[in-house]
C-alpha cells in the first residue's frame, strides 16, 4: 500500500525541501519506489536540490491542467532509479493548483510509488492545505527556536482539520523532526532542548538533525545529503528518521561530530 | 572570548523561550488551534438549538474559550432578539 507522506512546518527555512530530498533518497536507497512532489509552485526549489534543474520539462501545474502526461512530468534521479521527481511550476501561481487536479494527480501517483512525499509550501494557506490534503503521514519540520515551534503548533492544528482522513473520521500520523539541532548549545541552556520541544508540541518524533555544513554542501552540489555524504552525521540522522518511518525500532540518538574539551575551549570555527 | 565564556557561561535563555512559548500557544490553541473548532460546533449547535424556538441573528451569539495558567473559561454570550415594541433583552 502506497504511503503519502507530506513534510511541512508552517515557518520557511526551517529545511523542508532539505529534508523531502534527504528522505526520499534514504527510503529509495533501502529499494523502495519514491517519488517526491515539490508543491511551492512559483517558488520551486526541490528541483535545485535534486540537481535535476536542467531535466525539468513538464512540471505538476502541467499535469493538473492536462498539457502533460504524468509520466512526461516524472524525472527519474541521476543516482537512484526507484527515486523520482515531481517539479513544481515556476512561472505560474499557487492559485494553478486546482483541488480535484491535485486528488487526481496523487491518486495516480500512489498507484506507481510506495511513497508519495509532498514538499509543503511555507505558510498555512492553500498551496499548504493542498500538499497535506491527502497525506496518511506528516513530518512537521522544527527548529529549535521559538518562531518554528509556534508555527508547527499551528500546522499540527490544521493537520488535525483539514486533511482527507480527518474528515473520514480516520487520523493522520504526524511526526516532529527536529533539524539544525545543536547538542552542545542545548546542554549550555542556549537552546530549546528536544525534551522541551516535545512537550509543547505532544507529537512522537521521529529523528534528530544535527546542523551542519554537509547540509549546505549537498545542496550546492545538488545532492541529498544522505548520497552525498552517507557517512555524515545529518545523512545518517536522515536515514535513521527514514528506517523509523518504515516502521524499524531504531534507538534514537543524535549522531554527532564530536567536539573535544580544546575546540570546545577555542571554538571551532575560524570565521 | 570563548575561553571566558567556557569558564563564564551566559545566563540560559531556553527556559526562557520555553515559558513564552507554553504561553503563547495555550492562548493560541484556545483561540484558533486545536479547539478552534469545539468553539465553531459550540456556537453552530447553540444557534441550532435558539432557532428552533426563535428567529435569530447569527451574529447574536458569541463563544470564546479562553485559558489561563490555573483555570480555562468557556463564555457563552446570546443576545436575544428584542419582542415587538419592547427593548432589547440580553443573556449571559
Amino acid at each position: 500500500m502506497a504511503k503519502v507522506l507530506v513534510v511541512t512546518s508552517g515557518k520557511g527555512g526551517v529545511g523542508k525541501t532539505t529534508t523531502t530530498a534527504a528522505i526520499g533518497a534514504a527510503l529509495a536507497k533501502a529499494g523502495k519506489k519514491v517519488v517526491v512532489v515539490d508543491f511551492d509552485v512559483g517558488l520551486r526549489n526541490l528541483d535545485l536540490v535534486m540537481g535535476a534543474e536542467r531535466r525539468v520539462v513538464y512540471d505538476l501545474v502541467n499535469v493538473i491542467q492536462g498539457d502533460a502526461k504524468l509520466p512526461q512530468a516524472l524525472i527519474r534521479d541521476k543516482h537512484l532509479d526507484t527515486l523520482s521527481l515531481l517539479p513544481a511550476s515556476q512561472t505560474r501561481d499557487k492559485d494553478a493548483l486546482t483541488p480535484e487536479g491535485v486528488a487526481r494527480v496523487v491518486a495516480e501517483l500512489r498507484e506507481r510509488f510506495d511513497w508519495v512525499i509532498c514538499d509543503s509550501p511555507a505558510g498555512i494557506e492553500r498551496g499548504a492545505q493542498l500538499a497535506m490534503r491527502h497525506a496518511d503521514v506528516a513530518l512537521v519540520v522544527t527548529n529549535p527556536e521559538v518562531s518554528s515551534v509556534r508555527d508547527s503548533d499551528r500546522i499540527i492544528g490544521l493537520l488535525d482539520s483539514k486533511t482527507e482522513r480527518v474528515e473520514r473520521g480516520e487520523r493522520v500520523e504526524k511526526h516532529l523532526l527536529l533539524t539544525r539541532y545543536d547538542s552542545s548549545r542545548a546542554n549550555s541552556g542556549e537552546m530549546l532542548k528536544t525534551e522541551d520541544v516535545l512537550e509543547i508540541l505532544s507529537i512522537p518524533l521521529i529523528g534528530i538533525i544535527p546542523e551542519s555544513q554537509e547540509v549546505l554542501r549537498a545542496s550546492n552540489i545538488g545532492t541529498p545529503v544522505t548520497l552525498s555524504n552517507p557517512d555524515s552525521a545529518p545523512a545518517r540522522a536522515y536515514t535513521d528518521a527514514a528506517r523509523r518511518l518504515c516502521g524499524e525500532d531504531v534507538p534514537m540518538t543524535v549522531p554527532g561530530e564530536r567536539r573535544g574539551f580544546m575546540q570546545r575551549l577555542f571554538g571551532r570555527r575560524v570565521a | 572570548m570563548k575561553l571566558f565564556e567556557f569558564f563564564f557561561p551566559k545566563r540560559a535563555s531556553a527556559p526562557v523561550a520555553r515559558e513564552r512559548l507554553q504561553i503563547v500557544l495555550a492562548h493560541e490553541r484556545a483561540l484558533n488551534g486545536r479547539s478552534g473548532d469545539l468553539v465553531r460546533e459550540l456556537q453552530e449547535e447553540i444557534l441550532a438549538v435558539i432557532a428552533k424556538h426563535m428567529k435569530i441573528d447569527r451574529q447574536m451569539v458569541q463563544i470564546q474559550a479562553k485559558q489561563n495558567e490555573s483555570l480555562s473559561t468557556l463564555e457563552i454570550d446570546i443576545q436575544l432578539p428584542a419582542p415587538a415594541g419592547a427593548a432589547a433583552g440580553a443573556a449571559h
